[in-house]
């Protein structure tokens, strides 16, 4: 019994501990923000040099406190209203941790954690940056850390106690017990809030007053970041929505998808306008603008899901009142930074001067389709509000809307990546550019209409999408011979190639793969509804599927109803495959998980449903094409970026370079 | 006791998308049933299709539809039925009347005025003269030629 209390006086003091924390790094990013910024002004190194153990404090205490309230799940403390709310003492230990951001309070708190993290990210790799700069990076950055401090600690304080601490919780919403789901959230947030870093660099700008290749350079590693970790988000997320919610969809069109997708856009576009700024010192205000507007996006992103204005399927745990102030958080910051921005940005004057047939006028068409398509996205998820609020009509606007009017934007961007990608800067010739891909044009063009020839009046999503794909991946290849110029030693002149040259071919690779992979599951997926006997094999396509047995089986917190169906083809056996159907007794709640066995060429998903009432089981089978090309795709997306960013020369521009200067002296 | 609540607590949530049973006998009338259900949103449900979803709603509009679908009646005027009954909300495709012109002319409107503006800016470009220089002091010259350089 002592031993009892004494550990729930422990516990209690690491929470009471964590809530000091979070209201000790809210008072120093208020100084953090105000002092490093008048310092800056007044050219005081001492006030600005205050940032950096400032932005590190402020880490650390958000760290303390984010990491107690994780103890508090872990050790299942329902003294706290939070753990009580949503956690349960059966969870497995995974879902516990995740729990810790499988709500509202302790999601925020994962986001402001991410945003103090990047500031001192920008502490421990911005020691390149001019003094100024950097003061009023991390003000700015601060800036928004005290407004999602104050918003956590005056609306969603996730350290509330309960006076008589419950016997036990009320579990996590059983669909968020998934290990796709357990990290989808912090990726999405880390790609979010990775946007407030090109926030902050272009607030500062146009403070500064000013906007030059090496602002371009040191801007777009963190865009990069934040750009990877949303295409990994983004995948996670539709991938569990594929294996979880039961019919095999990867993408719903939902508002808080789009959310994210948004987002994405933009982060898209500035990663390729910010390399127009800092090679070709052009497109200046528009990087800064884009820079705004990304971070706006999340912060609607943001505002999206917490409020839950819209409404979706994600809408787990929000509240209109919290969502007004994320309203005026994003009103303050977007307000005010446009408001800057209209006031500065016609002082950075564009440098380069460039042909209407050049790499940066394709950089422009490739900003043109993936910030309007980025618009049409916004228009599409906003038009049922504004519809009822100025036209009194309730509307919805789902996937088929999307699907016409975002895709041939999509298709556009496809068919113009690889000449854009291979023509030379300044001023160039499409013809003399098309020469080289002349063939794999052509090629590609083949390979889509085979694709038309082998199906049977299923539209042109297939073929158009296979034609990408082939487009793409071949116009990479054809790029990366190109690059390695004539003569001897091509191979090692291919291998040799700056990181940043295989980051881009890679992420191209990638979308070509992603494109193929929606077209061929959109334009080719079969299913099939039946009710299956026992032991009464039937066909789908060229697979055959039997029913052997049904049975009851008990999970760590779920009761499971579990099919074994044998999936064979041509008589051979691929696969015994287990679709349950879960019961969760606490959060009362049903889930499917279907069975899927993957392959390169296409999944098989299976579903059972009720058991029948004249005997046999309801079960659903799908026969999906190329499924996975479509995650392999974002990886691949992901992993171009990441190689990207380990390029030496980002390296430098972070001042690892001077580092390395100072050790080893001049050549 | 806890197997028979179960079962009742199942039975309380109907369980599939589309239920075998629901399936029409001629697969083209089924085929466009399916099409026609995909466009139509589940109203108790957020943002699902009625060929998704797993509410009883959904399965009384889909076996509308298909009543609707045996009778003889087009696709058209299956949805014309479907909107009489439950508004305007249960299209998830949304219709190109009144006000709704402005949503599906969105993108082709904004791609006009920025490709415009694109255009203007990529020509200034092109047909300015040489550029201006030497914002940059000699301090930063030599600063920004150290970073090139490595």
């Amino acid at each position: 019994m002592a031993h009892g209390a004494l550990s729930a006086y422990v516990c209690g003091m690491i929470t009471e501990l964590g809530h000091f924390a979070l209201v000790l790094a809210f008072l120093v990013a208020i100084v953090q923000t105000v002092v490093p910024l008048i310092g800056a002004q007044k050219r005081w190194a001492g006030w600005m040099a205050l940032a950096e153990p400032a932005a590190n404090a402020q880490f650390a205490l958000t760290a303390l406190s984010f990491g107690a309230l994780m103890w508090a799940f872990v050790v299942s403390d329902f003294s706290l209203q939070l753990v009580w709310l949503n956690s349960h003492s059966a969870k497995p230990m995974l879902y516990k941790i995740s729990g810790t951001w499988g709500n509202h309070e302790g999601s925020m708190l994962l986001w402001v954690l991410i945003v103090t993290l990047f500031g001192a990210m920008a502490v421990w790799f911005g020691k390149g940056l001019p003094p100024t700069l950097r003061a009023r990076v991390l003000a700015v950055q601060s800036a928004i850390a005290v407004a999602f401090f104050a918003f956590i600690l005056f609306t969603s304080n996730p350290f509330i106690r309960l006076d008589t601490p419950p016997f036990d919780g009320q579990d996590l919403n059983p669909l968020l017990q998934d290990p796709g789901l357990a990290f989808h959230p912090p990726f999405l947030y880390l790609g979010y809030v990775g946007l407030s870093m090109a926030f902050s660099f272009a607030v500062a700008a146009l403070i500064e007053g000013r906007v030059d290749a090496a602002w371009g350079r040191w801007v777009r590693p963190w865009t990069l970041a934040a750009w990877v970790f949303l295409t990994i988000g983004i995948a996670l997320g539709s991938w569990w929505a594929y294996y979880e919610l039961g019919w095999g969809g990867f993408w719903f069109w939902d508002p808080v998808e789009n959310a994210s997708f948004m987002p994405w856009l933009l982060a898209a576009a500035l990663l390729h306008s910010a390399i127009v700024v800092e090679k070709r010192e052009s497109l200046k205000s528009w990087t800064i603008l884009l820079a705004i507007l990304a971070f706006g996006f999340s912060l609607i992103g943001t505002f999206i899901v917490r409020s839950g204005l819209l409404t979706s399927v994600h809408a787990f745990a929000n509240d209109p009142e919290r969502g007004v102030w994320i309203l005026l958080i994003m009103a303050f910051f977007m307000g005010g930074a446009l408001v800057l921005f209209t006031l500065r940005a016609g002082a950075m004057e564009a440098k380069g001067v460039f042909g209407l047939v050049s790499r940066e006028s394709a950089l422009v068409v490739n900003n043109l389709l993936l910030a309007v398509s980025c618009f049409v996205v916004f228009v599409g998820t906003m038009w049922p509000l504004v519809a009822e609020m100025f036209f009194d009509r309730k509307l919805s606007v789902g996937p088929p809307f999307f699907n016409a009017a975002f895709t041939p934007f999509m298709i556009a961007l496809g068919l113009i990546l690889p000449i854009g990608s291979v023509l030379p800067w300044k001023r160039a010739s499409v013809l003399r550019a098309m020469r080289p891909l002349r063939y794999v044009f052509v090629l590609a063009i083949a390979i889509g209409g085979l694709a038309y020839a082998m199906q049977t009046g299923r539209g042109l999503i297939g073929p158009i999408g296979m034609f990408l794909g082939a487009w793409l991946l071949m116009g990479v290849v054809v790029e990366l011979i190109q690059r390695t110029g004539r003569g001897p030693d091509r191979l090692g002149r291919l291998v040799r190639l700056p990181r940043a040259d295989w980051g881009k071919a890679t992420a191209h690779a990638g979308l070509g793969v992603t494109m193929a992979g929606v077209a061929g599951l959109t334009a080719w997926t079969i299913d099939d509804i039946r009710v299956a006997q026992f032991d009464t094999p039937w066909t789908v396509g060229s697979y055959e599927f039997t029913l052997t047995d049904v049975q009851e089986v008990r999970g760590p917190n779920y009761l499971s109803t579990m099919g074994f169906v044998t999936l064979s083809q041509d008589g051979s056996v691929l696969a015994e495959l287990r679709p349950e159907r879960r019961f969760y007794p606490v959060a009362q709640m049903p889930t499917t998980e279907a069975a899927i066995d993957y392959n390169l060429a296409r999944d098989v998903y299976v579903v059972i449903g009720g058991e029948q009432d004249g005997g046999g089981w309801t079960v659903r089978v799908y026969v999906k094409p190329m499924t996975n090309w479509i995650w392999i795709g974002c990886a691949l997306m992901a992993l171009g970026g990441l190689l990207s960013l380990t390029d030496r020369r980002f390296r430098v521009g972070a001042g690892a370079g001077k580092r390395r200067q100072q050790a080893v002296p001049a050549e | 006791m806890k197997r028979l609540l179960l079962i009742v607590l199942l039975w309380a949530t109907p369980l599939m998308a589309v239920q075998p049973d629901e399936i029409l006998d001629d697969p083209v009338l089924e085929d466009r049933a399916r099409d026609l259900s995909k466009g139509l949103r589940c109203l108790v449900c957020r943002n699902e299709s009625i060929d998704e979803s797993d509410a009883t709603l959904a399965r009384d509009l889909r076996l509308l539809v298909r009543e609707r679908l045996v009778a003889g009646d087009s696709d058209a005027e299956v949805i014309d039925f479907v909107v009489d009954r439950y508004g305007e909300f249960v299209l998830l495709n949304p219709t190109r009347t009144g006000a709704n012109w402005l949503l599906w002319a969105a993108g082709p409107l904004m791609l006009l005025l920025a490709g415009g503006m694109g255009l203007v800016y990529v020509r200034g470009r092109a047909q300015s003269a040489a550029p201006g220089e030497a914002p940059l002091n000699d301090a930063e010259k030599s600063r920004l030629d150290e970073i090139l350089r490595r």
